[in-house]
């Protein structure tokens, strides 16, 4: 199965019931396969929008209808989207938006891969805020990641973002579907509590529309019931620290990862397509004192993984960008950061790696 | 009656005195409460704008989005949940500006939503730009010499885009707007309901209409009754300076989306 199919029947089986797109090279597949399937699912809607933000809005006014809903995109896109998904966290709905990366900026190379949106993805929208972003590297992974996402975005009512590459999109592996997915909806909002009060976990229970709730919606800064309330520093202040923090204090709740080798002294941190060659290094070359600790989600980071390697000389961080996730490593380690940054759409090679550990250790 | 559905601990509103804002937005709740829709499934949806502070004031589920793309979020909602009734309140900046793609959209897939555009000829809540319908030689601060460039007619451009269902009125027609908003609502598709209205803060003090009343003095004397003017003018007649054509333009049946599916 490819991988973008693969996202696409694992938002299926999460139960995803509404999708809008608009197609875009390499994430085009995931759109195809919903508008082939959805039709005969009864009540799941696919619709082929106008454009990308039309779409990331259908989908957000899908989600407060009570559907899972999700939509498929590449860079020019995930640009267009990026305003409503400001939106989406403001109002704190929960949707899914899959990232088939290419090579950026601009139109770029639709069919080559690149990680260059996964700074976009957590800054691309105006004013501060977090979500939570995922990244697969096998087929496999597109598969449960997706299915995982929903269950994110209900837990924490917040966007959710499956951030792959065309190389994990393209890629046809065989894998495991599941006869059932765990699922886990929303909290729903407790009789008489304000929409937008939150719970101790800084999460508010969520009403579907049309349940009789009147819950009033909107972007501005708002109060516990809902309504605008914007020239109050106090109230943004602690609005969007509260938007913030559910999801940043959740951080290792929220991880998924593999750590291969805590005794290793060059750490490889990677996510996404070059996974693949970190582990061909570290596991079938058993290139000595090497180890990788692979994140499965990038964001919120969970830094604290970063201490897991007690011997550790370098971090070593592969990307298919120039360097954008081992800034934010750099931030909370004192070993050196090495980055073996790659663009132009081809993975990287066993011997880049290779060569970057013996660099290293040259380094020291 | 009306009373139970606007958010008495919301106002007063933000509308400056005399604004044809409220009015709209009167008219329109009493063409709901007429159809008989169920409060809880009927979901007010809009843009940016003062127009679209409308949602605001009503105590229903609502979504107050990003400018412009009301109608996009409208059809998800619709889409995904065909048994709500969803009616877009929007301005002409929202609508025909930086929304006008998904205006023609929604309009081409007859999708079963009510809009209503309160058309005051200006972006009226960043304080009195053009729009994409103010009116050749009216000034505004960004036309501060008169605009130079053809407006839309927003009426025309969603009768020819697709929609079921089609009227302009002013904020001085407050009986002919609620019938007419209340047959769109009764229409399965697309419905337009354009009303020209007031500004008095952003359009009319830049553009000799000072005083609310000034402007409805305007729109009663300019509007001409689209059937009497077809029934009267020789064809191909031109409109006088500054009328325009108030009334039903289309009702039709063109097939529909977003609409529950025959039980
Ligand atoms: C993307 C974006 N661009 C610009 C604005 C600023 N803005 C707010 S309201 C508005 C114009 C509103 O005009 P209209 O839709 O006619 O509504 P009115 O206030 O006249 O009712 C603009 C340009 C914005 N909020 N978002
Ligand atoms: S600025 Fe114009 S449109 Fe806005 S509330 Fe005042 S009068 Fe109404
Ligand atoms: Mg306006």
């Amino acid at each position: 199965m490819q991988g973008n199919i693969a996202s696409a029947e694992g938002a299926l089986a999460a139960g995803c019931t509404f999708f809008g797109g608009y197609p875009i090279t390499p994430s085009t597949e995931v759109a195809e396969h919903m508008a082939t399937r959805m039709p005969k699912i009864k009540g799941a809607c696919f619709i082929q929008m106008e454009d990308e933000i039309a779409s990331i809005a259908a989908v957000i006014g899908a989600a407060w209808t009570g559907a899972r809903s999700m939509t498929a995109t590449s860079g020019p896109g995930f640009s267009l989207m990026m305003e409503n998904i400001g939106y989406a966290v403001m109002t704190e709905t929960p949707c899914v938006i899959v990232n088939i990366q290419r090579g950026g900026p601009s139109t770029g190379q639709p069919t080559m891969a690149a990680q260059g949106d996964i700074m976009q993805v957590k800054f691309g929208s105006h004013g501060d805020y977090s979500i939570i972003a995922l990244a697969p590297s096998s087929v496999q992974e597109c598969f449960d990641l997706t299915a995982k996402a929903f269950n994110l975005a209900d837990r924490f009512r917040t966007p959710v973002f499956l951030m792959a590459d065309e190389v994990i999109g393209h890629m046809r592996e065989k894998i495991e579907i599941p006869d059932s997915v765990e699922i886990v909806r929303p909290k729903p909002l407790p009789e008489g509590a304000l929409p937008f009060a939150p719970g101790p976990d800084g999460v508010s229970g969520f009403a579907a529309f049309g349940t009789g709730r009147h819950i009033p919606v909107t972007g501005l800064t708002h109060d516990e019931r809902g309504y605008p309330d914007t020239t109050n520093p106090a109230r943004h202040e602690s609005l969007v620290r509260r938007l913030v923090s559910k999801i940043e204090d959740a951080r290792h709740d929220i991880a998924d990862y593999s750590i291969v080798n805590e005794e290793a002294e060059y750490v490889f941190v990677c996510y996404g397509a070059p996974v693949r060659t970190v582990r061909e290094v570290v596991e079938r070359l058993r290139l000595p004192d090497t180890g990788y600790l692979q994140l499965r989600t990038v964001w919120p980071f969970p830094e604290g993984l970063l201490s897991r390697f007690p011997k550790v000389k370098a971090f070593i961080v592969p990307e298919m960008n120039l360097g954008m996730m081992a800034r934010e490593i750099e931030r909370h380690v004192s070993v050196p950061v090495i980055p073996v940054s790659k663009i132009g759409g081809d993975l990287h090679t066993p011997e880049e790696l290779v060569e970057a550990v013996k660099a290293a250790g040259g380094l020291l | 009656m009306r009373d139970d559905w606007l958010r008495e601990d919301r106002l007063p509103h933000i509308y400056c005195a005399g604004c044809g804002n409220g009015t709209i937005m009167n008219c329109v709740l009493e063409a709901v409460e007429k159809t008989g829709w169920d409060q809880k499934k009927t979901i007010f949806i809009s843009g940016i704008g003062c127009s679209s502070r409308a949602p605001g004031y009503i105590l229903t589920d609502s979504l107050h989005t990003t400018h412009g793309r009301a109608i996009a979020f409208a059809t998800g909602v619709k889409m995904a949940n065909p048994s709500l009734h969803v009616v877009v309140f929007t301005g002409d900046g929202d609508l025909a500006a930086i929304g006008g793609n998904h205006f023609i959209h929604a309009c081409r897939r007859n999708i079963d939503i009510t809009v209503v555009c309160m058309n005051n000829h200006i972006y009226g809540m960043t304080g009195g730009q053009g729009s994409p319908t103010t009116p050749i030689g009216k000034t505004s601060t960004t036309t501060p010499y008169g605009a130079d460039e053809a407006p839309f007619d927003l009426a025309e451009l969603a009768m020819a885009a697709g929609a079921n269902y089609v009227a302009r009125w002013t904020s001085f027609h407050v009986k002919q707007l609620t019938d007419s908003v209340l047959t769109g609502l009764n229409t399965p598709g697309f419905s337009l309901i354009e009303v020209r209205c007031q500004c008095p803060t952003s359009y009319g003090r830049r553009n000799k209409y000072r005083e609310p009343v000034d402007y409805m003095t305007y729109l009663k004397s300019h509007a001409v009754l689209k059937e009497k003017w077809e029934r009267s003018a020789a064809p191909g007649t031109e409109l006088p300076v500054d009328s325009f054509l108030v009334g039903e333009f289309v009702r039709r049946q063109r097939p529909v989306m977003g609409v529950p599916d025959e039980a």
